[in-house]
């Protein structure tokens, strides 16, 4: 795990960031040399102003505040969820094996079709995005979970048998700790598919969030404004993905 | 039976795997029975699959016996018993993802040890192995002869009147499980625990032990106990003696038979090529 995340050299830095700097150069001439229509692709000096004004008028914090709200709900009860229900199923072999195929089968559906169900059921407010962000994030979470809970070295088991350990004990010190590179990765994934339904959710029919105002300004053919709130929301996927990352790193040393 | 001078009691122990009657059913031990006195250092040594670590963990109470019964203290076991007995498995069973500090302040908090007292006897059992500059390193750090050392100072810290080793220096090399068995030797005869060792190595077992218990092939029992009258602790001198020679010898004697039985078993070899081989083996020794 530690060394997953190997620091990149100041020449990888320079290379990366010369890619970016050539998509933005591309961009620029795509409206200035080779005159692609504005409603397809504003011009990016444009897009930027619109990121400028949106940031320093603060308008962008109530749309995001609430696809963070509605991400935050749908991927904690999934974590939560995933969790106890991926350690009551690895309490015994059988559970294991009728249940995992299960949920590898139900996390194969694309549960983006139940997205009119839950806009019926919760209504086209945060609840049916929610509803949807649980469906889409439980099902690796708990699979990646389980794999975890699996992982554990029989040896080490009994071992802290051998010492008295309690099935709490057992839990915090041996389980737990054996699931962690797994789960982890298990998190990562249910965060980032939670917060890309949750978009989902809001662009396809929603009355607030950072997908529904990208939608919106498309629909008013603002396309300088959905370009700026594209970015807004490339930046928030690069926030969620950096702080995933730190905490990687953070969960010990490499076994 | 109750005598205040037996540490473990072994009475009449059996046992099987799988359901009796079904074909699936393996004998792993026949009927054993063991009187291991206080501070007595016994070795089970015997052909792979003899029963000696399932023995070892029925008397940990890690496996619950398909008959008879172990009697620690006088008092019939049935589970593991963290106050009074502590294990060395072998060599992967410290926590990696904690240090070795972490790894044996672990074992006290499953045992019940108040929060003040642990630190107190880490340091201890960590001085006792020579691991004290260690205390803060992830197993991954250290090499196989340090970790078992951490994994002894784990069991001493739980301070048992019974350690039970399950071949605590199998995955080390010969020159490593050497030396470690001298500082056990000093080690042990300094607390006076009870201490009951699986071992492969015949050396080893004349080595530490007061006495050597032989299995028989699988499914064993114990077939004979060779005492090794020697004062502890042990030293380079002992090694190199004619008794440490001779009783290696007899030891090597006693499973010779048993191991060409467990072999003949596996391969199930015609009994004209078992006896070529035996006589080979005969040829070479």
């Amino acid at each position: 795990m530690a060394q997953a995340q190997s620091p990149t050299s100041f020449g990888g830095t320079i290379a990366q960031l010369s890619f970016v700097g050539v998509l933005v150069g591309l961009w620029y001439a795509a409206s200035h040399v080779w005159h692609v229509p504005a409603i397809l692709l504003p011009e990016p000096t444009g897009v930027f102003m619109r990121v400028v004004s949106l940031l320093r008028n603060a308008s962008f914090l109530s749309p995001l505040s609430i696809t963070m709200h509605e991400v935050g709900v749908a991927f904690a009860f999934s974590t939560i969820a995933g969790i106890f229900v991926s350690f009551v199923v690895t309490r015994s072999q059988w559970l294991i094996d009728v249940f995992e195929p299960l949920f590898t089968s139900i996390n194969a559906i694309p549960a983006i079709l139940f997205f009119p169900l839950f806009a019926l059921l919760f209504g086209l407010d945060v609840g049916s995005k929610i509803a949807l962000g649980i469906t889409i994030s439980f099902f690796p979470i708990v699979l990646n979970t389980i794999a975890g809970f699996q992982n554990v070295d029989p040896v080490h088991m009994k071992c802290a048998r051998s010492m008295g350990a309690s099935n709490w004990h057992m839990f915090r010190y041996v389980l737990f700790p054996s699931a962690v590179p797994i789960l982890l990765s298990g998190l990562r994934m249910g965060l980032t598919l939670a917060f890309l339904s949750v978009l989902g959710g809001e662009t396809i029919a929603s009355f607030s969030g950072l997908g529904h105002e990208i939608a919106e300004s498309s629909q008013a053919m603002d396309s300088e404004l959905m370009y700026a709130w594209i970015i807004i929301v490339i930046c928030v996927s690069m926030s969620l993905n950096f702080i995933l990352t730190v905490l990687d790193d953070r969960s010990g040393p490499a076994t | 039976m109750n005598d205040i001078k037996t540490a473990i009691e072994v009475c009449g122990v059996h046992h099987g795997f799988g359901a009796k009657g079904s074909n699936l059913h393996v004998k792993a031990l026949l009927e054993t029975s063991l009187s291991v006195a206080k501070g007595e250092l016994l070795s089970l040594i015997g052909p792979s699959g003899c029963g000696k670590s399932t023995l070892l963990n029925i008397m940990g109470g890690l496996v619950s016996p398909t008959g008879g019964e172990v009697r620690v203290d006088g008092k019939t076991i049935n589970g593991p018993m963290p106050q009074s007995i502590a294990f060395v498995f072998q060599e992967n069973a410290l926590f990696p993802w904690s240090t070795i500090l972490e790894n044996i302040d672990v074992g006290m908090i499953f045992q019940g040890v108040s929060k003040s007292e642990r630190l107190e006897r880490a340091h201890q059992s960590l001085k006792a192995v020579g691991l004290t500059d260690f205390a803060n390193h992830y197993p991954g750090q250290l090499s196989g002869g340090m970790r078992q050392r951490a994994a002894l100072a784990r069991a001493l810290s739980l301070e048992t009147d019974i350690i039970l080793m399950d071949e605590p220096f199998g995955a080390l090399d010969e020159q490593t499980r050497m030396i470690l068995g001298e500082d056990l030797s000093i080690l042990l005869a300094r607390t006076g625990k009870t201490i009951i060792f699986v071992t492969h190595s015949l050396g080893e077992a004349v080595f530490l032990s007061d006495r050597v218990a032989v299995f028989s092939a699988r499914p064993g029992t114990i077939k004979h106990v060779i005492e090794v009258q020697e004062p502890h602790p042990r030293t380079q001198a002992f090694v190199t003696s004619d008794k440490f020679a001779r009783l290696r010898n007899e030891l090597y004697g006693l499973l010779h038979d048993e191991i060409r039985k467990t072999l003949s078993a596996d391969f199930r070899l015609p009994s004209a090529a078992a006896d070529g081989g035996r006589a080979n083996v005969a040829a070479h020794s």
